[in-house]
């Protein structure tokens, strides 16, 4: 992702198949976790079974599973986008909250709207906040004054607080015991859901979202300026391509997609924004997008997996007697393999 | 993507669908004897925070050992967000016939698995919200924070005590307000100085709130969070008195200057939530127990607090068991002056999610 490739996605042009590559590396994580297991006395192929057979092994399983994909496709997006010119966005998470603020904005102020008006405000105004968060790193880059790495990582934790402020202050329901929570939104400025699941209309957005994100980098002038840029960003200001405004562009759209992962958590899941509406899905979707190299194949596989890991880690709990913490351990170890697996390539070169 | 790796990865999802398949089927097979009952309980956080998790983990824990054959799925660490409703349908899948999701933030996720499944029981702590199949359940705590503030106020020397204090919603509005209550009856010039931490549990933020009031010669300290363990021990390290909350056991942390604590024995509560469900007797209700419950406990009181304000604590229990006295009691007026009872009136306990104010004695701010 920061090293400079040849190809548009990493993944073209290497001796071993990508997905091959990816297997044994999911793989080898599973099997450290499996003696991580046997060490503390569980049997890992019965923990195993029961993650998968929790989540695939029923329609209700299966269908949580894309609930969680939802927000982790879209937070993987909107870091893998600005990727393709070395951008590091780790700013997922605020994104996605100010998103989710934006959109209560709305949903809270405008709830007398008919559904048709309210909801396609909402989405705009969900994208429009996780989008204009972005941009203010994409500008302090794009000058020279900042690194996106640095400012989108610190401004994580201003969205958080943001988001706080407006649910502990002006936006608390009255209703709820002074707990602080906003109001529940109006039907019309609630998401539609798949009958009887939770599988809302944001799995639209995601999918819309990685189609567009293939196509403009694969078959778009923007993508082969986007690629010059990646390779050789001198030469690319030499030709007269515009570096600055894509860097603000790319992190506004960015940011826009992960606002529209939040949207969709409040709208759809919440029905209300309160504090703690995101486990971490931008910085889940940092290393989504990290272990797939943008690759819009890997970045489903891998949330796939992901969330699979997630939602299964309650078996852990439920069946094992597990602590909590035990899928956090199985997640890092994901992250210490992909993490492995650049950093051996770096060196190899 | 390259024709050939993307037949790879294909034959790969295949291999790994069938023997996946073979896994689950295999399961499957697997039989069990069945419990009477499977109670399915959700926590916040760890269950070993010796505070609010752990006293709701324990309770489902003495459920189990007096009810053989009951069996407990017990998840901690779940999100408020989405993944409660995952881990509650999970834990019906899995067979359970009654709910605990022991958190404030679970009761909407609850509501919209309850609507689902109209056969399973749900208990919700606290909530504000019931449905034919969710009963809520708490005890009122004022009456405990007073004897609290009873104590409290005839052990400390500078007449300055402090509460480090999660959220400024109503329920601890009412608390903090009743222990102040509480110790001025005993020791008119005391003030209690308040710190929000804006969070169940931080510990970081917790230690540096409690260092903060004792610099500011509270010595005198006490904590509504998830896990007190922190203020605790922060009190006992520099030699100043504690006051505990939420867990039994949280006296061991602080055993030299623990005056009491209010602790949330849920045990046999739970223990006739699980009877009722198994003999078909449970209904959803609106439960609010006080200090005569079996699950509202005072800790033991501490070597410093004197045998004089153990005796005062116990007499004012009785008159709050027995009716005769009442916490919040006009004339109060809060923080900044303004009367908010008349004297003569009664805030009555079922409006204690309205109080908004801190009373007069108290420093710190309600918003």
């Amino acid at each position: 992702m920061i090293e400079r490739t040849s190809g548009v996605f990493r993944l073209r042009n290497r001796r071993l198949p990508g997905m091959v590559r990816w297997f044994g590396l999911v793989g080898l994580a599973f099997l450290i976790f499996a003696i991580v297991l046997i060490i503390i006395g569980k049997n890992p192929i019965r923990a195993y079974i029961n993650i998968f057979s929790s989540t695939l092994g029923s329609a209700y399983g299966l269908s949580e599973i894309v609930v969680k994909m939802i927000p982790l496709i879209l937070t993987a997006i909107a870091v893998a986008l600005p990727s393709r010119i070395w951008l590091i966005n780790v700013g997922g998470e605020g994104q996605l909250h100010i998103g989710a603020l934006f959109a209560t904005g709305g949903a809270l102020h405008f709830s007398y709207l008919p559904a048709w008006i309210l909801m396609p405000l909402i989405f705009v105004l969900g994208f429009l906040g996780g989008g204009l968060w972005a941009m203010i790193s994409g500008i302090l880059r794009a000058r020279g004054w900042a690194s996106e790495t640095i400012s989108t990582l610190l401004m994580n934790y201003v969205a958080i607080l943001l988001v706080n402020f407006f649910v502990f202050g002006p936006w608390k329901d009255p209703e709820s015991a002074n707990y602080p929570q906003t109001a529940e939104f109006v039907g019309a400025a609630i998401l539609p859901a798949l009958g009887g699941t939770r599988v809302h209309f944001g799995l639209v957005f995601a999918i819309v979202s990685l189609i567009i994100y293939y196509l403009l980098l694969s078959y778009t002038r923007w993508g082969l300026e986007m690629r010059a840029i990646g390779n050789n960003s001198e030469a690319a200001q030499r030709n007269g391509i515009p570096i600055a405004r894509y860097i603000i562009l790319l992190m506004f759209i960015g940011g826009g997609i992960a606002g529209l992962a939040g949207m969709s958590e409040v709208s759809a899941i919440q029905g209300r924004l309160r504090p703690g509406i995101s486990p971490g899905y931008g910085f889940t979707g940092f290393l989504i997008s990290w272990m797939s190299g943008g690759n819009p194949l890997g970045m489903v596989a891998s949330a796939f997996l992901l969330a699979i890991i997630i939602s299964g880690g309650d078996i852990l709990q439920m069946a094992h007697g597990l602590p909590g913490s035990a899928v956090h351990i199985l997640m890092s170890l994901i992250l210490f393999v992909v993490l492995g697996r650049s950093g051996g390539r770096r060196s190899a070169k | 993507m390259g024709k050939k790796n993307f037949k790879m990865g294909m034959g790969f999802l295949a291999l790994l669908s069938a023997l996946m398949f073979m896994l689950v089927t295999t399961t499957s097979a697997r039989a069990s004897s069945e419990p009477k009952l499977k109670v399915g309980i959700l926590h916040i956080g760890s269950i070993a925070d010796a505070g609010y998790n752990q006293a709701h983990a324990e309770g489902a824990q003495i459920m189990k050992k007096n009810l053989p054959g009951v069996e407990v799925i017990g998840v901690e660490n779940v999100p408020e967000g989405a993944d409660a409703e995952r881990v509650m349908e999970n834990m019906i899948k899995q067979g359970a016939k009654l709910i605990i999701p022991a958190s404030f933030g679970y009761l909407d996720p609850a509501l919209r698995v309850s609507k689902k499944y109209p056969d399973i029981k749900f208990v919700h702590p606290g909530g504000y919200k019931r449905a034919p199949n969710l009963g809520t359940y708490w005890a009122s705590t004022p009456e405990a924070f007073y004897l609290m503030g009873i104590a409290a106020g005839k052990t400390t020397k500078t007449n300055k005590m402090g509460y480090v204090v999660a959220l400024p919603i109503s329920f601890f509005l009412a608390n903090i307000n009743a222990f102040q209550i509480g110790a001025r009856s005993v020791n008119p010039s005391v003030e209690t100085r308040v710190v929000f931490t804006g969070t169940f549990l931080d510990p970081g933020k917790e230690a540096t709130a409690a260092n903060a009031l004792l610099d500011q010669g509270v010595d005198v300290l006490g904590v509504i969070v998830d896990s007190p363990i922190t203020v605790v021990q922060t009190a006992e390290k520099r030699n100043a008195y504690s006051v505990g909350y939420h867990y039994l056991g949280v006296q061991k942390f602080a055993p030299k200057g623990w005056i009491s604590g209010i602790a949330f024995t849920w045990g046999e509560l739970y223990t006739r939530f699980a009877k009722q469900v198994m003999d078909g007797t449970w209904k959803s209700e609106n439960l609010l127990g006080n200090l005569s419950s079996d699950y509202l406990t005072i800790a033991p009181f501490g070597p410093a607090v004197s045998a004089d304000a153990a005796k005062l604590v116990n007499a004012k229990k009785q008159e709050f068991i027995s009716g005769k006295s009442q916490v919040f009691q006009g004339p109060i007026k809060d923080n900044k002056g303004v009367e908010r009872l008349k004297a003569g009136e009664v805030w009555p306990m079922e409006n204690l999610g309205k109080m908004d104010f801190l009373i007069e004695g108290v420093i710190g701010q309600a918003r």
